[in-house]
């Protein structure tokens, strides 16, 4: 009879030993994609936490309002204070850290990415593919990997950060420019532009909408990750969480869950603002409670879209 | 034989000194392999054909045309025609897989990228049917655009755009986004755009195809306004006949990506020569197309009298009446509407040139057969014929 035991694929074993083969074979390759990942989180975050909460209080809650608005701004203020109130003002700042390095590498990865692919449709076949699959794994997936090749900790976390957030980036950035109207294209060549001269005067400007939505997307994706690298020692609201969890501390967990929905509101709220500012449809506030009313359902919306994408990420 | 569409002839001799561009059979064709096509082609294989077996399409079927130095050429020709195919073959936004594009004697199919480059930043611009123009930049930088292209530093390009700006009249919009303006004005930001960069050749592709019927007759006068100061050599596309005929001192007609009938406005008119181009002609306003001397009956004293340096002194109606002054005179160039506006029958009207010289005479029966387009204006209205009709 033919029995189903005796013939076994050992699947397992050959990914195990390819992971360690890279590990040992391209540490220094590893390293040095880790080095500059570790340099600017720990500007970011050492920055962030040499800064008095006062302070910072202050200079966030001035950036929101010159990009969101009235609204967004109070909510910010309000939001950054119980923040320090519930005690979890350095994890917030490490989780922020983790995010804008992950952000920043994040652009320099993905917008060139986006354009190399809008530019040859060769580049998109290849690449296309690539980004189907990063983003139907689950993101748990990545952390594995992450750990035998960078190991663990913070740093590690916002590589894993990254991987999970660059995809919609490319997408957008490739999708932006793509989309930039033919006539628009062939007005910038009928002039007499070069490449260049037709990527920065024409197709990214005609695309900065739609790359900035998809900023959005990938600023989503990052908290969404921020939280889960928790799990490789990544430090932060994620780790309150995650040690609440083991304690069965359900207050600590609560704590730690309320950090990251003030911060992810945030976020998505700013990034929005910024990508709808560049459609020159800057939103006046109306009234103060019609604002703070939309903004908390509107806010809340975005938390349950923030869930969905993480969905859609994992 | 001056009154002999004076207009083809001063396209048709000289061809070779007077033409800014020069197109001699051009090719484009679209698919996967426009060479094996191109074979097939000079094989003799029809358009159908070509895309039967192969798929391919032929876009622009052997297209020779000259375009002269300061005149306004319309290429007219239906959706699919492959109008705006040649006109994209011109300043290579589309490579032609064959033949020869002569700008200035020289032929630009074959030159560099660089070098092409060059031309497009200098030598030829484009206006798009939908403007085309860049929605997240201000009007006058929309219209230093090819100079900022050029290199030209901030202060002098918005200095250059700002003069043509005042040309089409937009200067006080010159900081507003082009989502401010109506589409007539957009289009003249276009248009001032492709002035701005002192390109004698002007691509104007259905340029004003997507405006509002009275905004496109305004925009139509504004160009000849222009043209009638700048003198540059126009390319203009329309599938509209009554533009053609608005705006062409030449118009080609296309059909299935060939060239089926070149010439003057009125020689179009007055001999289609198909079936295909009589359809366009058949409801045009002749009364607004045909000038006098298309109906004059030509040196025809008709009664006049000259004097010895050809101006005309007087009329008599008959031998042996008295002379008299009590008739109409029109210019060569005055369309049968205003000479109708301007005719008192049974006055007779002569056609006199700019220096008052006498060109010929005009009868009434032929004025009104001018109009009606009935047949041929000049040989159906003879003179004895004019007397039984009066």
């Amino acid at each position: 009879m033919f029995d189903m035991e005796n013939y076994r694929i050992p699947l397992d074993h050959w990914i195990q030993q390819f992971v360690e083969w890279l590990a040992y074979n391209f540490r220094p390759v590893f390293l040095t994609i880790k080095w500059p990942v570790e340099e600017l989180l720990n500007l970011i975050e050492n920055s962030l936490l040499a800064t008095p909460p006062l302070v910072f209080l202050i200079v966030f809650t001035g950036i929101t309002l010159w990009i969101a608005g009235r609204g967004l701004a109070i909510f910010t203020a309000f939001a950054l204070v119980l923040l320090m109130l519930i005690d979890i003002w350095p994890e917030t700042m490490t989780t922020l850290a983790l995010i804008a390095t992950a952000i920043v590498i994040c652009v320099l990865i993905g917008i060139p990415t986006g354009i190399l692919c809008a530019r040859s449709d060769a580049t998109w076949r290849f690449v296309r593919p690539v980004l189907d699959i990063m983003q139907t794994t689950p993101s748990f997936v990545y952390l594995i990997p992450v750990v035998m090749l960078f190991g663990v900790g913070t740093v590690p976390g916002a590589v894993a950060v990254v991987i999970v957030a660059v995809p919609p980036l490319i997408r957008f950035t490739n999708l932006g420019i793509r989309m930039v109207d033919r006539e628009l294209i062939e007005a910038g060549i009928a002039f007499g532009a070069t490449d260049r001269q037709l990527l920065w005067e024409v197709q990214l400007p005609q695309a900065l909408p739609t790359i900035l939505g998809g900023l959005n997307q990938t600023v989503l994706l990052a908290m969404v990750m921020a939280v889960i690298v928790a799990m490789i020692g990544a430090e932060g609201l994620g780790l309150v969480v995650l040690q609440g969890l083991g304690r069965l501390d359900i207050g600590r967990a609560g704590v730690g869950g309320i950090g990251i929905v003030l911060v992810a509101i945030i976020l998505d709220r700013l990034t929005q603002a910024i990508a709808n500012r560049k459609h020159g449809k800057t939103k006046k506030p109306g009234g103060l409670r019609l604002a703070m009313r939309n903004l908390v359902r509107g806010g809340g919306a975005d938390l349950a879209g923030t869930g969905e994408k993480g969905a859609q990420g994992n | 034989m001056l009154s002999e569409e004076p207009i083809g002839r001063l396209m048709n001799g000289d061809a070779q000194l007077t033409n800014r561009i020069e197109i001699r059979n051009l090719y484009k064709i679209f698919g996967n392999d426009p060479r094996a096509a191109l074979k097939r082609i000079e094989g003799g294989a029809s358009k159908n054909s070509l895309l039967a077996d192969t798929g391919n399409v032929l876009g622009v079927d052997n297209v020779s045309l000259g375009v002269p130095k300061g005149s306004i050429s319309v290429i007219m020709g239906l959706s699919g025609s492959g109008k705006s195919t040649l006109a994209r073959c011109v300043n290579r936004i589309l490579e032609p897989d064959a033949g020869e594009i002569l700008l200035d004697g020289e032929d630009i199919t074959n030159v560099d990228i660089d070098k092409m480059r060059d031309i497009r930043r200098r030598r030829i611009s484009m206006v798009f049917q939908n403007f085309g123009l860049l929605p997240t930049k201000s009007v006058i930088e929309n219209v230093a655009f090819g100079l900022k292209l050029r290199g030209l530093g901030l202060r002098e390009r918005h200095q250059k755009a700002g003069e043509v700006l005042e040309v089409v009249g937009l200067s006080q919009w010159a900081s507003h986004l082009p989502e401010a303006l109506s589409g007539g004005m957009r289009q003249r930001v276009g248009l001032a755009r492709a002035l701005a960069t002192e390109a004698d050749v002007l691509i104007m592709d259905e340029a004003f195809s997507a405006l509002d019927p009275l905004i496109r007759s305004e925009m139509q006068e504004e160009l000849l306004r222009l043209q009638s100061s700048l003198h540059k050599t126009v390319l203009f596309i329309t599938h509209d006949f009554q533009e053609a005929l608005r705006l062409g001192t030449q118009i080609a007609i296309m059909s299935d990506g060939a060239l089926i009938r070149e010439g003057a406005p009125q020689d179009i008119v007055r001999d289609p020569q198909s079936d295909y181009v009589a359809a366009f002609t058949r409801n045009v306003d002749r009364a607004r197309l045909f000038d006098a001397q298309s109906i004059m009956l030509e040196g025809d004293q008709d009664g006049f009298t000259l004097c010895p340096s050809g101006k005309v002194t007087g009329w008599r109606a008959e031998d042996g009446a008295d002379l008299s002054d009590d008739f109409t005179t029109v210019a060569p160039e005055t369309k049968l509407i205003d000479i109708a506006r301007a005719a008192r029958p049974p006055r007779p009207i002569a056609v006199v040139d700019d220096a008052g010289r006498f060109c010929g005479s005009i009868t009434h029966a032929a004025l009104l057969a001018g109009m009606s387009g009935a047949s041929d204006a000049r040989h159906s209205a003879t003179r004895e014929g004019v007397r039984a009709d009066v």
